[in-house]
């Protein structure tokens, strides 16, 4: 539930009987976390330090109050995101005394894997999609939270709440399982899998409006501030360690702010002004375009976000 | 009515911290759309998300250099809805999609389901959690078969079958018939049959045109005749059923248990129907302990009263048995059916087909149990919503079906309420979701094997007739034979032998008597063996003990 910081009112008390779409998303929300907790004899939330992961991790707080969150997060690290985002994660997870678990690929990190040795895909497939397998499968996961949502992109639309992998940890769009009501279908054999997506109904504005009104903390890298850029094939490339120059490109001080978290060299930023929560919601009111947008993953072919779903990422 | 469709629009009107304040006030409507590729739904939604201003540039860049343009308009809207790699292919939605806008006055859930007669499945699952039904009917394929097509009557059963509260008809494509009141006011005639056949309560017609946007979202200048609301405006007004489901009696499903130390034990779940409130005496299913509720534990601090569907953690009074698979009713209010056998309407959705004898997993509420088809009463034609004869379901069929359970449900009618009366069937070796089911109403359940060896027990509760009755309904909502020995003409002398009897045939027997000599006592003991009781709490303890012998699936 929600509470208005400035009167300390419960939002919820305002209207017994009429829930706005917030507190209805959030409703939705823990009673997936439960249901799954409830289940899955050994679930995992996948924690990628963004802010979709912010508001899933406020959500199990919440679903098991008084008690603790009942599952570990897992962090997939490919060895390229941004430093404020691991300091951030290690002081967040301490904070909230949930069990963290890192995972990298160590082999390929040390094989030098990185996308302008192996182009953005295929890079993403060792760093990303093989490790967070091998990390689910080290760990005997059965059910892995995500924070993903149906708004982000086309191929996510027809993504249940409740998702089957089979033993490689692959997605059939084909082959999904219906679901209906509430009613979902938790049945696994040996090997299987399934990712619980408890954000599935929020929109990207929904995730924001939370974090204003739960005044969840976030990365700072998500306020606009100046920054050390370079813009590299139309796409604003913050300066980052081990990063090599190209001839010709010389960074500059600009004012931007990351609408998506990802990794450093892949992630794009954005020109902005916006300082705080409240001007991050005014901008993205005036936004026309979706926030994927800078993620050069998604561009590389068409319909490749599918096609990386179904190889198992997220 | 005065509509600012797009959030951008709202922005301008008003200060910033006014616009964040309607945002988090707004309510959330969940709708889905019937209708098939050429009735232009795709079309419908592209619109609804483009006027709405829901679009991003980038997407709207992408479909205007698409080279697919099926619409015969300058951009094709459909393409915005078109999800997986596959269907872009075959040109058509292969599977539910959910989209998402929203105005100053609402947040909108889509499930944009597929209208092809072989894609029943889909439309059920869309209408599964619809607040509102959008029908699209052509109005230039009316014209041209002189009456409804037979898939605007199937989509309009299955969103009547499915009990979506609302039913909105979309008359679309009326740039193709001249924006003609004359064919508007038949096809709304004839829908407004339909809809009193099917029983709908809240029903609406439209007449638009998706692709040249009249009436979705802006008032349409080429229909001066119709004065009713846009599209959009329905949406935005009409109500939400979220309140009426707060009237009526407490059901309180058991998700988990919640004990984080030795001092506290909550039980997390979500109220399905009715209300809580601390103070509140409720009763537990399927014990029939009653106790009260002590607090409504959030993590934002506790609450005086709690609804559907918010997912809550209740604190009791007492120490009682309680897990997950279980329930909180309220003590005085209505009680659910329980009853390990009901009939129930079964839309199928597998390829391997249902028939009688078969044994599924059915997943009520939180409870999950083994049910097997006792018969299929009769096949349902969607064309024409008409009984048949049916010895099997395939994929796509409906049906109404009794079934037995191997341990009892607690539930409404699904006509009551939608949450208390929906279950998913699954196959328990595949695991696959194979069926979903409406429960109509219990029917007499058949003894089964199942209930053999738990043993049945002589319960003395001296003087407590209220006690002895409440435990007598706990051992049958745990699907075992109890019955209360007080009757007139079982006298004292035959007591034993009737419970030995009794027992014999694995029914408990129970009494209230006031008095008992030490010689029946002794023979009653003797009859009994272990199972002799005297305590409500020790015969609690007994029938825990001999009922959990059946795991849950």
């Amino acid at each position: 539930m929600l509470t208005d910081r400035a009167t300390g009112e419960g939002i919820a008390k305002l209207h017994q009987k009429r829930l706005n779409h917030l507190e209805a998303l959030e409703a939705e929300s823990l009673y997936i976390l439960r249901e799954a907790v409830a289940e899955f004899a050994r679930p995992v939330m996948l924690y990628s330090i963004g802010k979709d992961s912010s508001v899933m991790l406020r959500l199990a707080q919440k679903a098991f109050y008084p008690g603790k969150i009942p599952f570990p997060l897992l962090h997939v690290d490919t060895s390229y995101k941004f430093p404020e985002m691991i300091s951030f994660r290690d002081n967040y997870a301490k904070e909230i005394g949930a069990e963290l678990i890192v995972h990298r690929n160590e082999a390929a990190i040390a094989d030098g894997a990185s996308p302008w040795k192996l182009g953005t895909q295929n890079c993403c497939g060792a760093l990303k999609t093989r490790s967070l397998l091998d990390a689910l499968e080290e760990g005997g996961f059965d059910a892995a939270f995500g924070g993903a949502r149906r708004d982000e992109e086309k191929s996510r639309a027809k993504e249940r709440v409740y998702s089957f992998r089979d033993a490689a940890g692959q997605w059939d769009p084909k082959n999904q399982r219906p679901e209906l009501w509430s009613l979902y279908n938790s049945r696994l054999r040996k090997g299987e899998s399934i990712r619980v997506f408890p954000l599935s109904n929020w929109t990207e504005l929904d995730v924001w409006l939370y974090l204003y009104a739960e005044q969840i903390p976030i990365v700072p890298l998500y306020y606009a501030e100046d920054r050390l850029a370079v813009i590299r094939g139309g796409m604003i490339t913050l300066v980052h360690e081990g990063m090599h120059l190209l001839p010709g490109e010389k960074p500059e001080l600009m004012k931007v702010r990351m609408r998506s978290l990802g990794c450093a060299p892949c992630t794009g930023a954005i020109r902005s002004e916006a300082e705080t929560l409240p001007e991050i919601i005014e901008e993205l009111i005036g936004f026309r375009r979706s926030e994927r947008e800078g993620r050069a993953i998604d561009h590389d072919e068409e319909g490749s976000m599918e096609l990386k779903k179904r190889e198992g990422y997220f | 009515m005065s509509t600012l469709p797009s959030a951008e629009r709202s922005v301008n009107k008003m200060s910033f911290r006014a616009f964040l304040d309607s945002h988090l006030e707004q309510e959330m409507l969940r709708f889905t759309t019937a209708g098939s590729v050429d009735d232009g739904k795709s079309t419908l939604i592209g619109r609804l998300l483009h006027d709405t201003k829901s679009v991003y540039e980038d997407q709207l860049a992408s479909i205007r250099a698409s080279r697919v343009n099926r619409s015969g308009g300058a951009v094709d809207l459909s393409l915005l809805t078109d999800g997986l790699k596959a269907e872009r292919e075959q040109g058509i939605t292969i599977d539910v999609a959910y989209r998402y806008f929203s105005t100053a006055k609402r947040k909108f859930i889509i499930a944009d389901t597929p209208g092809h007669e072989q894609y029943t499945r889909n439309m059920a699952t869309g209408a599964s959690t619809a607040d509102v039904a959008i029908v699209l009917i052509d109005a230039k394929a009316f014209q041209r078969a002189g009456e409804l097509l037979p898939q605007s009557r199937r989509h309009t059963y299955i969103a009547s079958l499915l009990r979506i509260p609302h039913v909105v008809a979309a008359i679309n494509k009326m740039d193709l018939v001249d924006y003609s009141a004359e064919i508007f006011e038949k096809v709304s005639a004839e829908f407004a049959a339909l809809a009193k056949r099917l029983g709908l309560k809240s029903v609406e017609v439209i007449p638009v045109s998706a692709l040249a946007g009249d009436n979705v979202v802006e008032h349409s200048t080429n229909m001066g005749w119709y004065t009713g609301p846009t599209l959009l405006e329905y949406l935005e007004t009409v109500p939400l059923t979220i309140r009426e489901t707060a009237d009526g009696p407490l059901r309180f499903p058991v998700q988990l248990v919640v004990r984080p130390d030795a001092e506290f034990r909550g039980f997390a779940g979500r109220v399905e129907r009715g209300e809580v409130r601390p103070g509140m005496r409720v009763k537990a299913l399927p014990s029939g302990r009653v106790t009260t509720v002590k607090s409504i534990i959030t993590y934002d601090g506790e609450l005086s009263v709690a609804s559907f569907p918010l997912s809550v953690t209740l604190e009791l009074e007492d120490e009682i048995d309680l897990s997950r698979g279980e329930m909180l009713i309220g003590e005085n209010q209505n009680a659910p059916r329980v009853s390990s056998a009901f009939r129930a309407m079964v839309v199928w959705m597998h390829e391997q087909p249902l028939i009688a004898g078969q044994t599924y997993l059915a997943k009520h509420t939180t409870r999950t149990v083994r049910a097997t088809v006792r018969k299929i009463l009769y096949g349902v034609d969607i064309q024409s919503a008409e009984q048949r004869e049916s010895s099997r379901l395939q994929m796509n069929d409906i049906a109404e079906v009794e079934f037995d359970t191997s341990l009892p449900l607690f539930f409404d009618a699904y006509a009551t309420n939608r949450e208390m009366g929906a279950l998913i069937l699954i196959e328990p070796v595949t695991n696959a979701t194979v069926g979903a089911a409406m429960i109509i109403d219990a029917v007499e359940p058949l003894r089964r094997e199942t209930e053999a060896g738990k043993g049945a027990a002589f319960v003395w509760l001296r003087d407590r007739p209220a006690e002895a009755a409440a435990f007598r309904d706990a051992l049958q909502a745990r699907g075992r034979a109890a019955v209360i020995v007080d009757d007139a003409l079982i006298p004292e002398v035959a007591l034993a032998g009737v419970v030995r009897a009794l027992q014999l045939a694995e029914v408990s027997a129970i009494s209230a008597r006031a008095a008992l000599s030490d010689s029946t006592i002794e023979a009653v003991r003797k009859a009994a063996g272990d199972s002799y009781f005297e305590s409500f709490v020790d015969a609690s303890r007994w029938m825990d003990a001999s009922s959990n012998a059946e795991e849950m699936p």
